[in-house]
């Protein structure tokens, strides 16, 4: 039986995270994902989960007491934001390439500087190539179901990789929303027993982590998370299926919003995605072809999958909440583009670079991107394919 | 329980021959003999900070280490054991492990003094059933002896070079044990490679065993680094406590106790001299730079015979 609940992404998150009972999870806090630990500590205080709760001294020790655990055989998470994240980075591919599946509750939020505590996607986009997971979330109900699945996905034995679930700080965060959430005995269920086939604990052997490989395996041990990042795509399906079967709500690598017939569509990810749903009703109301492309999952990217749903448009705005700072575009835009390339007729793409540091995104912003679509459309070419929204001259 | 250097060198051994630690290297010595405290019947989980320890003892596809290892970075042995350390707990909680795990972090200096040190006093102030063993030989010897905040004053490295304008490092060396005494864990030791090495030996039990968290803090002289011959480690070793640059004591409990009392207190040429490190201060002119050396030395014993009540 559902439950139906009002509560904020961090709280969803939380209540995720008790009902999976997690052995270990250390953490640090940092503004806007401390309300995550906050609420779990608590659950440990009154009895609520038989978890190991580490109030570690910084983010740098939360992820390297996180490999620690997961290494010695304990379902690990923890939860972190920003410049939590840039802390951790170093550690972030360590526990990619030992292969161990830790769970992260990443509250996107601005890197510094300027310092800012609100939601962009510079924390988790400069990780994209870490070697992480990336599955975001537009909504606390997808925050929290996302989380839910998070571990049948890292701990398949063909993945075993570390996951990261993405939602925007204070956006989703810090707002109620109402929300179903899953009986615990549903949940335990569906998540199972931590399994692993090697580990530190094992006293039947011994096991050693985290080798000096010289330049004759290095790059093996690369190929082998390659490998397994490929392998996540097909493992993430089967997981939103089976949770599709439990919760009645349906996940894909992306979700699509009246794109079959689009002229002009955007390409965006977390919580704006709401608000660009918006828009495309509005312009629908007015007869206008637009529609929208919301990524869920960004690592692995599903390059064909998005090729194939956005090869019938004329003119495609990619939305990026980061830039990278190349002088020609922020990293999603990057990414679709080069999905895009092996189509004969390919959409013209622009990219926007928007809601920076929490930047308020609003309704006209994204009709004004839909505007500049058309324009694009009826003249055949894209003048200038690096924009920023809403920023002063 | 200890009895006698005989027993604990017919232990088995837990890191194999065939690493490729240099000849003469004081952190092996450390470290196998640390390895002495364990129980037979007792299994452990030991950690690495990047060092020559680590590269050196699992280069991929081998490991010299019989028991369960991980190495995570430079920085973290300490958060890394925490968190192994974590899992253990809720493990046999949950009645997932039968079997008696302890856990042990190695560091050199620059993974303990410098780099490490948040991680390391974190995961001390937790309090985790831990042992935290800096192998110290005072400068960052995998690099390529650089110097670090536990590199003795003048010691000549490659980042305090000796020259013209320079008599090598110019700061004394900050003194880690006494720090760990101030966290107010159960156990905070230090000692080197002394006699038939009950002191080590006796040390390394105790910290692996008082619950909560220990550190241990080993003088593991690298030939290398210090410049002198390999062959000549015990007798370094010797003059460093001889001379009272290295004093060997333990705090328990907030108790400090000294273990040893030259009844002859050397000076500290005898420990300098053989060391090419310190070449420098023998040159005619230089006589000022011992005496400082000496001060410094002095000033430190004195200090720590009034924490023991000597």
């Amino acid at each position: 039986m559902a439950i139906r609940e009002r509560l904020s992404g961090n709280e969803a998150v939380a209540i995720a995270m008790r009902q999976i009972n997690p052995d270990v999870m250390p953490a640090f806090p940092i503004t806007p994902s401390t309300e995550i630990p906050q609420y779990f500590s608590s659950f440990v205080a009154n009895g609520k989960v038989d978890t190991e709760f580490v109030p570690v001294e910084s983010e740098h020790s939360a992820m390297s007491a996180a490999i620690g655990a997961s290494a010695a055989g304990a379902r690990t998470l923890t939860a972190t934001s920003s410049c939590g994240m840039a802390l951790m980075w170093e550690e972030l591919y360590v526990a990619a390439s030992n292969r161990l599946p830790i769970a992260l509750a990443l509250v996107n939020r601005a890197l510094s500087g300027p310092i800012n505590i609100n939601a962009d996607h510079s924390d988790s986009m400069g990780a994209r190539d870490s070697g992480w997971i990336q599955i975001y979330s537009e909504n606390n109900q997808e925050a929290y179901d996302n989380f839910v699945q998070a571990f049948r996905i890292a701990e398949h034995k063909d993945v075993q990789l570390p996951i990261m679930i993405c939602q925007d700080g204070f956006i989703t965060s810090h707002a109620v929303e109402n929300i179903n959430l899953l009986e615990d005995e549903e949940v335990k269920n569906f998540v199972g027993e931590h399994d692993p086939e090697n580990f530190l604990l094992n006293s039947k052997t011994s096991m050693a982590v985290g080798a000096y490989a010289t330049p004759a395996f290095y790059m093996e041990a690369k190929k082998a998370q390659s490998e397994a990042m490929k392998n996540a795509k097909q493992v993430i399906l089967d997981v939103a299926k089976e949770f599709k079967a439990l919760s009645g709500r349906e996940y894909g690598l992306f979700e699509t919003y009246k794109l079959e017939d689009a002229e002009c569509a955007i390409v965006i990810i977390n919580s704006a995605a709401g608000t660009a749903k918006d828009a495309v009703d509005n312009l629908r109301a007015q007869g206008k072809k637009v529609g929208l492309l919301k990524i869920r999952v960004f690592r692995p990217f599903p390059a064909e999958e998005i090729a194939e749903a956005l090869k019938h448009c004329k003119a495609v705005a990619v939305m990026d909440r980061s830039d990278s700072f190349n002088a020609h575009g922020g990293p999603v835009c990057a990414e679709v583009k080069s999905a895009l390339y092996g189509l004969d007729k390919k959409p013209l793409v622009v990219n926007y670079i928007y809601g920076l540091g929490g930047r308020d995104v609003k309704v006209e912003n994204i009709e004004e991107v839909y505007a500049a679509l058309e324009e694009i459309a009826a003249a055949g070419k894209v003048e200038d394919d690096y924009r920023y929204l809403s920023v002063r001259a | 329980m200890y009895t006698s250097l005989k027993d604990t060198m017919n232990k088995k051994e837990r890191l194999a021959g065939g690493h490729r630690m240099c000849a003469g290297c004081g952190g092996t010595v450390a470290v196998r003999n640390v390895l002495r405290g364990l129980h037979d019947e007792d299994h452990a989980v030991i950690g690495s900070a990047t060092s020559c320890l680590e590269v050196s003892t699992f280069m991929y596809p081998y490991t010299a280490w019989q028991d369960s290892f991980i190495h995570n970075a430079f920085e973290n042995a300490a958060a890394t054991i925490s968190g192994v350390e974590a899992a253990y707990n809720v493990m046999k909680r949950k009645g997932k492990i039968d079997d008696t795990y302890k856990f042990i972090a190695f560091g050199g200096d620059g993974g303990t003094y410098d780099i490490g040190f948040q991680s390391l006093s974190g995961a001390m102030e937790r309090n985790h059933d831990m042992v935290y063993v800096c192998y110290d030989n005072g400068a960052y010897m995998n690099t390529g002896i650089q110097r670090s905040s536990a590199t003795p004053r003048f010691a000549d490295t490659t980042t305090t070079p000796v020259g013209s304008d320079s008599n090598g490092k110019l700061q004394g060396r900050k003194d880690l044990t006494q720090v760990m005494a101030a966290h107010h864990i159960p156990y905070v030791a230090q000692t080197t490679f002394i006699k038939n090495f009950s002191d080590l030996h006796k040390k390394a039990e105790k910290a692996i065993y008082t619950p909560g968290a220990a550190f241990l803090n080993v003088m593991a002289p690298c030939p290398r680094g210090w410049r002198y011959p390999a062959q000549d480690l015990m007798k370094i070793c010797n003059l460093a406590v001889e001379t009272c640059y290295w004093p060997l004591f333990e705090v328990e409990n907030g108790k400090w106790t000294l273990n040893y009392k030259p009844k002859n207190k050397l000076p500290i040429e005898d420990f300098i001299k053989p060391q090419g490190r310190f070449k420098h201060l023998f040159k005619k002119g230089n006589e000022d730079l011992i005496a400082q050396f000496q001060q410094e030395v002095d000033e430190r014993w004195e200090q720590l015979l009034r924490l023991c009540e000597e």
